[in-house]
């Protein structure tokens, strides 16, 4: 079971910050990489979606669907910087 | 729906018209989710094949083997369905004609889908940005899209990694540094790269294009992944 | 919401005991692989098996050691909160109250530990009078690293999230700590009987 990336949970973003977040900008509090969503590592098939900085490997968010509702956990960033938007 | 196109044996076209479909950018997918009637549901997402110019929204579905949503697009889908979608989603891995290029796209499989997309635009809108594709494919057979490659006003050069027809003097293997560095602009050329297809191939692709002296900043990539289920 | 004409799930099956699947539970016939971070790979050379924590004497075990150990295999049907459930499932491990065994502990609460950081928390009475194991072996064969090989734990009475992938020991706690997945907001306890999917349930 390979990792995705960013660009698998843009939809999921979307719901939870009604923003098209893939090209924000998150720095890893663990080893400080940083680079745009849609790069990071994703393990969708889980009973959340767990977001992993691809150097380290540390948790950077995670996002749980409870019932309709997504809760997102972003604790992981040192920094994250919502890019533009390309478009509404 | 409007219409359902079978592309290869495994492989389909969704055609549709979204009533309220306000667009979308070359690159971007949607998700489509399907509910049974005990209420299960699934959901998964598909990149746009069609570009914005073009008339209808297409999806192109891969049967997966162990697939869930994939094998009812495939197989059970009929005109006249409805299909739930949302979308368009994504805002990276997208390209427009005012970007500009050279444009370079690796795909292995049904990662070239998001590519006839950009293609697809480059030509309606009248780009002159010089644009290349390598596409991986098992087979001759297993490449999407075969009589549309050649219209597109692109330079486009297959790899068949399994199976070849005979008298084929194109590239028989998978993609690795020689290859892409025989396909690829120079380095100096600063190409805007992207990569598509399943995780695997689009590491093995990202990695070589980099060690080749490719801009790293410069290399999109969009994995695609069978769903885990043994 | 639209339904999906002639849409069914995968390898759902319905002649089944409905009395044996869980409230909001799907039957299915395949074994999903679920994670939440990269498989480890740690060498059995490097491999150990520790219970630390409120104990008087932590202890440890090479695979070596901990393959001595008595061993059982079970058939048990196990429940994953993302809704499947997978009935007869046939497992071969060391039963916790074995390794347990001579381990003197006011302790009430186990976290179990793992290969790449993942944890889960349990009550220590779920995990003995032959409610749990440290399984190695699945349907006869090892355990496949993609579904927690070498080792992982087996509590099958409550959410599988709690059956730890990669497991490396159990924390013996005099409180109890949230795992990774009761940290976001799964429920603390876990019992498929009562849906106990998230906290508050």
């Amino acid at each position: 079971m390979d990792a995705l990336d960013g660009n698998a949970i843009a939809g999921q973003l979307v719901e939870v910050f009604g923003a098209e977040l893939t090209t924000a900008t998150g720095v890893c509090a663990g080893c400080g990489a940083s680079g745009p969503v849609a790069e990071l590592e994703v393990y969708l098939e889980a009973p959340g979606t767990v977001v992993r900085c691809r150097s380290c490997k540390a948790v950077l968010m995670v996002l749980v669907s409870r019932r309709g509702v997504t809760c997102v956990d972003l604790h992981g960033f040192a920094q994250f910087d919502v890019g533009r938007r390309i478009r509404e | 729906m409007v219409e359902l196109l079978d592309e290869t044996p495994r492989v389909r076209s969704v055609v549709l018209d979204p009533p309220d479909w306000g667009g979308h950018l070359a690159g971007q997918h949607v998700d489509v989710r399907l509910t049974a009637e005990d209420g299960y549901q699934a959901q998964r997402s598909y990149s746009i094949a069609s570009a914005p110019e073009d008339e209808h929204l297409v999806l192109t579905v891969e049967r997966l083997d162990d697939g869930e949503v994939s094998p009812y697009l495939v197989d059970e889908l009929r005109p006249g369905d409805e299909l739930e979608l949302r979308g368009p989603i994504g805002g990276y891995f997208v390209w427009e004609a005012s970007t500009g290029g050279p444009l370079l796209l690796v795909a292995g499989g049904s990662g070239v889908v998001p590519f006839r997309s950009m293609l697809r635009h480059r030509a309606a809108a009248g780009s002159d940005a010089p644009a290349r594709l390598l596409y991986s494919s098992r087979s001759l057979d297993e490449v999407i899209y075969r009589d549309e490659w050649e219209g597109l006003g692109a330079d486009v050069r297959f790899t068949l990694t399994r199976e070849q027809p005979e008298g084929w003097t194109g590239y028989a293997r998978r993609i690795d540094g020689e290859l892409l560095a025989e396909v690829a602009w120079p380095p100096a050329e600063r190409p805007l790269v992207y990569v598509c297809g399943p995780t695997v191939f689009v590491e093995t692709a990202a990695e070589a294009l980099v060690a080749l002296g490719h801009d790293p900043a410069r290399i999109k990539t969009e994995r695609f992944g069978a769903t885990g289920g043994r | 919401m639209p339904i999906s004409r002639g849409f069914r799930g995968r390898g759902r099956r319905d002649d089944v005991d409905p009395g044996r699947i869980p409230p909001g539970q799907y039957l299915t016939g395949d074994f999903p692989v679920l994670s939440a971070g990269p498989t480890p790979h740690t060498p059995l050379s490097e491999w150990t098996f520790s219970i630390r924590g409120s104990v008087d004497d932590p202890v440890s075990w090479s695979w070596d050691e901990f393959r001595a150990f008595p061993s059982e295999t079970v058939t048990r049907d196990i429940h994953c909160v993302t809704k499947w459930s997978k009935l007869n499932t046939v497992w071969t491990g060391v039963s916790v109250d074995t390794l347990l065994e001579g381990v003197e502990t006011s302790a009430e609460y186990v976290l179990a530990f793992c290969d790449g950081g993942y944890t889960t928390n349990v009550p220590l009475e779920d995990v003995t009078g032959g409610r749990a194991w440290v399984a190695y072996g699945y349907d006869g064969e090892p355990l496949d690293p993609e579904h927690g090989g070498p080792a992982r734990l087996l509590v099958p009475h409550l959410y599988f999230w709690k059956s730890a992938k990669w497991l490396r020991g159990l924390e013996l706690r005099a409180d109890d700590e949230a795992g990774f997945w009761e940290t976001y907001g799964y429920h603390n306890y876990g019992d498929p009987w009562k849906e106990q999917r998230y906290a508050g349930d």
